[in-house]
């Protein structure tokens, strides 16, 4: 059985803030059916870029769930510019922390809400930039090269744990080692 | 808060029967069987009491019978004596829906061993591609081994049609019977196997106890090599009070088989059409017809299992899901993904497998509490609205 806190349990029994946000401004999707856990994120932007309300609605496991109801009470009351700060560490310590293998449910609030505040401001997030590398779940080198980096990640379950990355046909889990190994040799040098 | 307890594929409560009858080989009768004097022979003589009700549970002769650790260890014993008998023969068949205790050993020989292994596929219903089994069947093939039951599903391979295909043309045939004893008649004689893997704690024995059936006539080879115990078969010191617990079971599951087919049947049976009548979004995995009495594969369209088990859990219900939802890899399990079950309703597959000690009562207390949990779910989800997928 999974090590959850006090406070994720807390936040799968009670989520806050379930549902549709009718008068919506900004939405976020992220992850899909296939992958077995997607949110969709929905925020109230008022004229002066403040996150008046925020909503969310998630297929998945009690953390997904637990992430998702907590990204949408840190946000409440933010600027755009605070919210853009945020990162999966902040979900994660709000919840008292997640197990490593779960760390991906606050990756993917992080996600959805970078999606809903470009929505928002109407920029379409283009193509992202690299060479993809998991398919499955739709992450580039650049984004492991990264995680690897602020993270400490060391092996290929790191970075499956943190982005999924390799944790669905495992097609790419050789490539995912090369990318570990290429960060590992610049930052020797 | 009273448990439900409908997790009997993982594991079984030890019944009290056995319990009372393994006491005294845990306390004053602490004899080594092997002994020769009448302090050791006591319990002796229970050992070959045991070896005699475990054998009459599947129709062998008691001393077909070797006592093993697990399931697992009961397996890769077969498997390795199947080896060492033909190591001229490279080939070897299992399926694509088998317990890991085969499925990782055999890629293991692939990938680590030289070997070639066919992996035949199942349908969608779970059913054994037959027809590419008998076909892969060469003079290379050093075995086959194949479970009697799923343990996800409970789909039941036609395991004396493929025994007599492998008779005939004289490969070493095992099964893996973990999940099928003591939940539907086992006959070796009549399906004509040649190894058979059994697990005690599947069957109200505790865990840490297993036998592995052998063919009288083919030369096993020692998997733990060691002392004369088991005929030389196995060595290291018998685990006499759990040897003692497993007859025990295996005596009062024979007892109990005709409840299997009847009172525990139609509980599931119960089960299965009440969640299918009220939870919309809900079906069946694997085959019905022929299906363990006890197993229920059901999956809930667009909600996932781990927030399901949370909320029975929160009644104290318990159960397992559809998928393993760890490392990151959401993926459903490896049965589910074989049988190509729509990803809609295999992250939300739980299984529900039932024992004797169960009521219709219980039954109750399940449905009731996954209504309102799906409904709680579906709430959340944004592949759910007005009472259908989106």
């Amino acid at each position: 059985m999974w090590d959850y806190t006090d406070k994720v349990k807390e936040h799968f029994l009670n989520p806050k803030n379930v549902g549709e946000l009718k008068d919506a401004n900004g939405v976020g999707e992220t992850g899909s059916l296939n992958c077995g856990d997607a949110l969709k994120l929905f925020l109230k932007v008022n004229e002066n870029d403040r996150i008046v309300d925020a909503s969310f609605m998630t297929f998945g496991c009690a953390s997904a769930v637990a992430s998702s109801s907590a990204l949408t009470e840190i946000i409440k009351g933010m600027t755009l510019d605070e919210a853009a700060k945020l990162t999966n560490d902040d979900i994660s310590d709000y919840l008292g922390g997640l197990p490593k293998e779960k760390m991906h449910c606050s990756v993917m609030g992080q996600a959805a809400l970078k999606k809903a505040i470009a929505d928002y401001k109407g920029i379409q997030i283009l193509e992202k930039p690299g060479e993809m590398v998991c398919e499955c779940f739709d992450v580039t080198d650049l984004e492991i090269i990264d995680a690897v980096k602020t993270n400490g990640l060391e092996t290929t379950e790191d970075v499956t744990n943190y982005l999924k990355a390799g944790g669905g046909c495992g097609k790419c889990l050789d490539r995912i080692e090369e990318v570990i190994a290429s960060v590992n040799a610049t930052e020797e040098k | 808060m009273d448990v439900i307890y409908t997790d009997n594929n993982a594991t079984t409560r030890v019944a009290d029967e056995v319990i009372q009858e393994m006491m005294p080989f845990l306390g004053e009768f602490y004899g080594n069987p092997s002994s020769m004097y009448t302090f050791g022979d006591r319990v002796g003589k229970k050992v070959r009491t045991a070896r005699r009700q475990v054998a009459e549970l599947i129709n062998a002769d008691p001393d077909e019978i070797i006592f093993m650790s697990c399931g697992t260890e009961s397996d890769n014993a077969a498997v390795n004596a199947a080896l060492e008998a033909f190591p001229e023969k490279k080939h070897l068949i299992t399926s694509v829906v088998e317990h890991p205790a085969i499925k990782n050993l055999f890629s293991y020989l692939e990938d680590k061993k030289g070997y070639e292994v066919t992996f035949v596929p199942v349908d969608s219903k779970g059913r054994l591609d037959t027809q590419v089994l008998y076909d892969a069947m060469s003079d290379n093939t050093a075995m086959i081994s194949l479970m009697w039951a799923n343990n996800e599903t409970g789909v039941i391979f036609p395991i004396a049609e493929i025994a007599q295909k492998a008779r005939e043309k004289g490969i070493l045939f095992h099964t893996d019977a973990v999940q099928a004893a003591g939940k539907v008649e086992i006959d070796v004689k009549k399906t004509g196997v040649d190894m058979l893997s059994l697990s005690g704690h599947k069957i109200h024995a505790p865990k840490g106890i297993a036998a592995l059936y052998v063919k009288k006539g083919f030369k096993f080879p020692a998997f733990l090599i060691g002392g004369h115990q088991e005929g030389g078969r196995r060595g290291g010191t018998e685990n006499t009070a759990s040897i003692i617990g497993l007859g025990k079971a295996c005596e009062l599951a024979r007892q109990n088989l005709g409840m299997m087919g009847t009172q525990v049947r139609e509980m599931r049976d119960y089960l299965e059409s009440r969640l299918l009548e009220e939870i919309p979004g809900t079906s069946v995995n694997g085959e019905r017809e022929h299906r363990l009495p006890n197993t229920l594969s059901i999956g809930f369209d667009a909600v996932e299992g781990e927030s399901i088990l949370m909320l029975l859990d929160r009644k104290g219900i318990c159960a397992s899901s559809g998928s393993a939802c760890t490392s990151g890899s959401l993926d459903p399990s490896h049965v589910l993904v074989a049988m190509e079950v729509p990803f809609k309703s295999a992250h939300g597959t739980i299984r529900f497998s039932l024992s004797h000690y169960n009521t219709k009562q219980e039954m109750d207390v399940i449905v009731d509490t996954l209504i309102p949990a799906i409904e709680k779910l579906r709430q959340m989800s944004p592949f759910w609205k007005d009472g259908k997928m989106v």
